[in-house]
């Protein structure tokens, strides 16, 4: 327990549990609107955040905050209008983001990938007293949303059109999530690193959902995989020279390998307690089987295939 | 148009000559008029509870509405009727401003869409296949969701509460209520939806193919849960593919051919062997398919 002497080493533990918090807390808002890979996204989007930090002079975790939000609204946007060309805007949305970090920490005067490598994949050992400031504030503010919301954020996230015919403000709470997302990739930034991040939304929850059979439970399981995975990693780094982010990330999908072997049985068991479960079609009124043609008996029923979606 | 009986709480004349006569032709025909001179024997409102008029709405480059005029009145039970790319899904969702009109205009309870804010009064069950999402949820907490038009951003009361477990138990899914969605078959998954719709305690259910891929037993469940909401004063309107096991409960029936109204008035005669009572309609195409497939498979 030596290294709770040190205080870069306080400061890192205390970032962990943060991370370890928050990072799952909005991650299982993500999972179930089937957005698993926005953290990644807004991830990328940070880095440009960063390098305008450096170049700026400023401190990087705040620049980084502000344009993981925009670029998180910009996705949100864009998600909810554009659904043609959504994936192609977001790619390149992505992309831009990336380079642009390595572009401007390039510029930067003493700037070098070498700074950029501590946020891509996580420097706990330089977290300072104003990042640890930072992140305090940020997580407050994670935490405040995930919680106080939950009711309201599940529905949105469960059935965004059920959501609106409730008079949910569901416009301004998918905001909420993405704007919330983006402050909790800056938040997990230093500890695990910008290309990491997204692990950490996912995997807990993910791991969680193995066991649980509610929300409640899986976001509760969710957060303590979290914490546990982040501080088992931190004091590994500590202790093997390895770097912190791999080392949380390896160790979450581990427990998510062990969880799943674990609930295999239990899963089993409950699905002979109940009927099979739906799949996930929608919006079929009538499923055509393909042989349906074959028969010719189909005429007449006034079915055709105007808005099935088989 | 006429309207089901003013008083219909209780004593409603289901199916009898009082119920709403055809309109021939209606689709074309302004369905105002008349109504103000109604005379209301209770909870006196002078406007339909749903009036959508010249409702026209696109779908991409598509026309799926093409002027529909439906107008549903307190206590009323409307069947809205039509083949697959009717438009029949695409007037409810209209009328709940899920899909934007192209002109014409909607109203529910007097007020236009656009400034209507009072959303407890509408229960809206979705076409869905499931209740579940990406992340394991319990009965419970699904069906809470609805409560949502009542609460908002506040917090659950115990009336709140007591509400979702009274919706819970309409459906007969009490014994299920801390189970995950996930582990619930297709009927069941649809009774949830419906008891999500229910937790709110609207005046209005709006149902959009209730009955789709839902096994027998879920069937009379649901049919039993509507009556009983119908008993109690609800208004209904639901989209249905053929009338099935509702439709006792139904007061009139709209069917869309080509986003037009082909027929406003009793619901059609069913015939042959869709006559005989208790008979699943399936269609011939998917006859070969077991009984639950619809949606399921």
């Amino acid at each position: 327990m030596e290294f709770l002497q040190f205080a870069f080493m306080q400061r890192a533990l205390l970032a962990a549990v943060l991370v370890g918090v928050t990072a799952p807390a909005v991650g299982i808002y993500l999972v179930q609107r089937r957005q698993a890979l926005m953290g990644d996204g807004i991830g990328h989007v940070a880095m440009t955040g960063v390098g305008l930090g450096f170049l700026l002079s400023t401190n990087p975790v705040w620049m980084a905050t502000l344009v993981a939000v925009l670029g998180a609204i910009a996705m949100e946007l864009i998600r909810s209008y554009g659904r043609t060309h959504g994936d192609i805007a977001l790619a390149l949305l992505f992309y831009g983001g990336m380079a642009g970090g390595v572009m401007l920490i390039n510029l930067a005067p003493g700037g070098s990938n070498a700074n950029l490598t501590s946020y891509l994949f996580g420097s706990l050992s330089t977290v300072s007293e104003g990042d640890i400031v930072s992140i305090c504030l940020l997580a407050a503010f994670v935490v405040l949303v995930t919680l106080g919301l939950r009711r309201q954020l599940f529905a949105v996230s469960q059935d965004e059109e059920f959501a609106r015919v409730t008079g949910l403000p569901v416009r301004a709470l998918n905001l909420l999530v993405a704007v919330t997302a983006a402050v909790t990739v800056t938040v997990a930034m230093r500890v695990v690193g910008l290309l990491l991040v997204s692990a950490l939304m996912v995997v807990p929850v993910a791991a969680a959902q193995q066991l649980a059979r509610s929300f409640r439970a899986t976001f509760v399981i969710a957060v303590l995989v979290g914490t546990g995975v982040t501080l088992a990693g931190t004091i590994t780094s500590y202790y093997q020279d390895v770097p912190p982010g791999a080392t949380i990330v390896l160790l979450a999908i581990a427990v998510f390998v062990l969880l799943t072997a674990l609930a295999a049985p239990l899963a089993r068991r409950r699905a002979r307690a109940a009927a099979p479960p739906a799949t996930e079609a929608q919006a079929c009124d009538v499923a055509v089987p393909p042989a349906a043609a074959a028969s010719g008996s189909s005429a007449g029923t006034g079915t055709d295939g105007d808005g099935v979606r088989v | 148009m006429t309207r089901a009986p003013a008083g219909g709480r209780i004593g409603r004349q289901r199916g009898g000559p009082s119920a709403a006569p055809k309109i021939p032709g209606a689709h074309a025909e302004p369905i105002e008029d008349t109504m103000e001179t109604v005379e209301r024997v209770e909870r006196t409102e002078p406007e339909p509870v749903i009036a959508l008029r010249a409702a026209t709405a696109t779908l991409g480059a598509r026309p799926v509405l093409r002027g529909i005029d439906l107008t549903v009145h307190r206590g009323e039970v409307v069947a809205l009727l039509g083949a697959n790319g009717s438009g029949k899904s695409t007037a409810v969702r209209s009328v709940i401003g899920q899909v934007p009109l192209t002109g014409g205009s909607v109203a529910l309870f007097g007020t236009e869409l656009r400034r209507f804010r009072d959303w407890a009064r509408v229960g809206y069950v979705p076409q869905r296949t499931t209740a579940a999402g990406g992340v394991p949820a319990t009965v419970r907490e699904v069906v809470s969701s609805g409560r949502l038009s009542r609460t908002k951003l506040g917090w659950p009361r115990r009336a709140d509460r007591a509400a979702v477990d009274r919706a819970i138990e309409l459906v007969g899914l009490a014994d299920r209520a801390k189970d995950s969605v996930s582990a619930l078959s297709g009927g069941q998954h649809q009774r949830v939806l419906i008891a999500r719709a229910l937790a709110a305690e609207p005046e209005l259910l709006i149902m959009d193919e209730p009955m789709a891929g839902v096994d027998l037993a879920s069937q009379g469940v649901l049919a039993t849960t509507l009556r009983e909401q119908v008993a109690n004063g609800a208004t209904v309107l639901l989209v249905l593919h053929e009338l099935g096991p509702l439709e006792p409960l139904i007061d009139r029936a709209v069917v869309l051919r080509d986003g037009c109204v082909v027929h406003d008035g009793p619901p059609p005669e069913a015939v042959g062997q869709h006559a005989l009572p208790g008979h699943d309609h399936v269609h011939p195409h998917a006859a070969d398919e077991p009984l639950r497939t619809g949606l399921l498979t």
